[in-house]
């Protein structure tokens, strides 16, 4: 059992995967948070989405990923800014127009013969290939993450939980979007080369939803968010190196496990305590009036 | 009833104040002439969509005045906004809530600090909340987080408050402990200005402001409260109780009208 737990943690590749994950866990687990909070899952998808020419483009041109999604990037969100002042529309259909085909000109793109690296490892990154300037690109944004993150805490709070009077208050959500969407955008261009262009999202969102579902508070969320991203971190490792799967996507599959658990654990104490304690999230739908807290 | 009215103890100050939405061809409020001394408290009257809610804009600096003057004096405006419109799946406990209310004394880049942590505890303690701290915004009764939002503006520290409604739809304890805290603040020397539908109530406040999109009428309320005044600020929503007794409006619609008058 040790041998079969030490086994893979001799092979330099797997070190550095597991620490290119660590840190993206850290990036992903407090980042997402905020974007799962704020409702923004789809807009982070679609950002990833949009990415994808810009890669395609700079594997054929032989360019470094990183500069690619970032040019894919800047063209999706001018796009959807674009279309989205199409009124009759709706900004979630103006998003799903641009992301589709953006994607599919990506695709077209990638099945090109001339495309190098292939489609595949484009769309679900190539983890085992990460080199310690990855590393160190992550190591750096999580520092940048964390501190901002920190610092505009209660900006960000104030903006989420009470959106229409936070500038009464003493803070514009405009400014404070902006710098999510920035960070978002960012953490996907960094995570890009491990986890490529699908997978991506699965951790920005997936550690985040799982927390949000066992924790009442942002802080403790946080923290939960980036213990699940490791653990599905180690356990998707592990999966790949024992029984010889795709390493992103076993780490994909962890995510979507932690999520399940943490589905049932909230369930099976909701079962426990309904009656007597209602938790926050759903109690709207659920009618306050039940309540049977003394005012 | 005074006419213009400016002095150095205002804390906010209007004459002939109009305010209009981006895009809308009339004013949502105009001709406003008024203003909250320290220690007043003002009634703010007027039906839905009648311009209380477009005024505190204006008086928070959300919308700026198309024409007209405002000045406001020290500190920026605390508000207290209805508690229906608050997220209840936010995951935040009371605590967290009062204390958000110190970010608008903080420039962006600081955090609160231990003295805004006592201060906010201090604050859901006046408002009776002291034991529910801990608890989630989101499970506690429409009367507690009311007051947890009172107490998000206490945390503000500013020396004018803007209550939006604060008595729609809370348990009697609320109410009374609410009223009670009020008067208090006034007596510091705060300045109260709140949203009501309550003709009653306006009766017993110092001053009275009677809005319709423009405004009726502005002074003492045994002075202006009378039947015509309130029939204009109502229009024909004024429905006479039998005998000669108060005064009644129908009572107004607090659900679903998220925007209305915004």
């Amino acid at each position: 059992m040790i041998e079969w737990l030490l086994e893979p943690l001799r092979e330099p590749v797997v070190l550095r995967s597991l620490l290119e994950l660590a840190l993206l866990g850290l990036i992903a687990g407090t980042l997402g948070c905020w974007i799962v909070l704020a409702g923004r899952a789809y807009s982070a998808e679609s950002l990833a989405h949009s990415m994808l020419p810009g890669l395609v483009g700079a594997a054929l041109l032989g360019l470094p990923l990183v500069l690619g999604g970032a040019i894919g990037l800047a063209v999706g969100a001018s796009l959807i800014a674009l279309v989205s002042r199409i009124k009759v529309l709706g900004s979630e259909v103006a998003v799903s127009v641009v992301i589709t085909s953006l994607f599919g000109a990506g695709v077209l793109l990638g099945l090109a013969p001339a495309t190098p690296a292939g489609l595949n490892g484009l769309l679900f990154g190539d983890l085992l290939a990460v080199g310690f300037g990855d590393i160190a690109l992550a190591a750096a944004y999580a520092g940048i993450v964390l501190t901002v993150l920190f610092v505009l805490h209660e900006g960000l709070l104030v903006t989420g939980f009470d959106r229409i009077n936070a500038r009464a208050i003493g803070r514009s959500p405009a400014p404070l979007d902006l710098v999510l969407a920035l960070l978002l955008a960012g953490a996907t261009l960094v995570a890009v080369q491990a986890l490529g262009n699908l997978l991506v999202v699965a951790m920005l969102i997936g550690p985040a939803a799982s927390a949000r579902l066992l924790t009442e508070r942002i802080g403790p969320m946080m923290l939960a968010a980036v213990a699940i991203a490791w653990a599905a971190a180690l356990a998707g490792l592990y999966a790949s190196y024992h029984a010889d799967l795709a390493a992103g996507a076993a780490v994909t599959c962890a995510l979507v496990v932690a999520f399940a658990a943490a589905l049932l654990i909230r369930s099976l104490r909701e079962l426990v305590t309904s009656g007597s304690r209602r938790r926050g999230r759903g109690a709207q739908s659920r009618g306050l009036r039940l309540r049977s807290r003394r005012a | 009833m005074p006419g213009p009215v400016t002095s150095e103890a205002s804390l906010v100050a209007c004459n002939r104040l109009a305010a209009r939405y981006p895009g809308a061809d009339a004013p949502a409020i105009s001709s406003i002439t008024f203003a909250v001394e320290r220690g007043q408290r003002v009634a703010l009257l007027g039906p839905n969509g009648g311009g209380k809610s477009t005024l505190f804009r204006v008086l928070t600096d959300e919308l700026a005045p198309s024409s007209g003057e405002l000045e406001v004096g020290v500190g920026h405006p605390a508000l207290v906004p209805q508690s229906e419109r608050s997220r209840l799946d936010y995951p935040v406990s009371a605590l967290d809530v009062a204390l958000m209310g110190s970010v608008s004394r903080l420039p962006w880049w600081r955090r609160p600090s231990r003295a805004d942590r006592q201060l906010a505890r201090e604050s859901l303690r006046r408002v009776g909340l002291e034991a529910e701290a801990n608890t989630t915004f989101g499970e506690l009764s429409g009367g507690q987080r009311q007051r947890v939002l009172v107490a998000r503006a206490l945390v503000q520290d500013s020396p004018l408050l803007l209550l939006d409604e604060p008595f729609a739809g809370i348990d009697a304890p609320s109410a009374e402990l609410l009223a009670q805290l009020f008067d208090q603040l006034a007596a510091e020397g705060r300045g109260l200005l709140m949203a009501t539908h309550d003709i009653e109530q306006a009766r017993s406040w110092d001053l009275v402001l009677c809005c319709n999109r423009v405004q009726i009428a502005f002074g003492d309320p045994s002075q202006v409260l009378t039947r015509e005044v309130i029939e204009r600020t109502y229009g024909a929503s004024l429905i006479p109780l039998p005998g000669d007794g108060p005064l009644a409006i129908t009572p107004p619609h607090h659900h679903d009208h998220a925007g209305e008058d915004r």
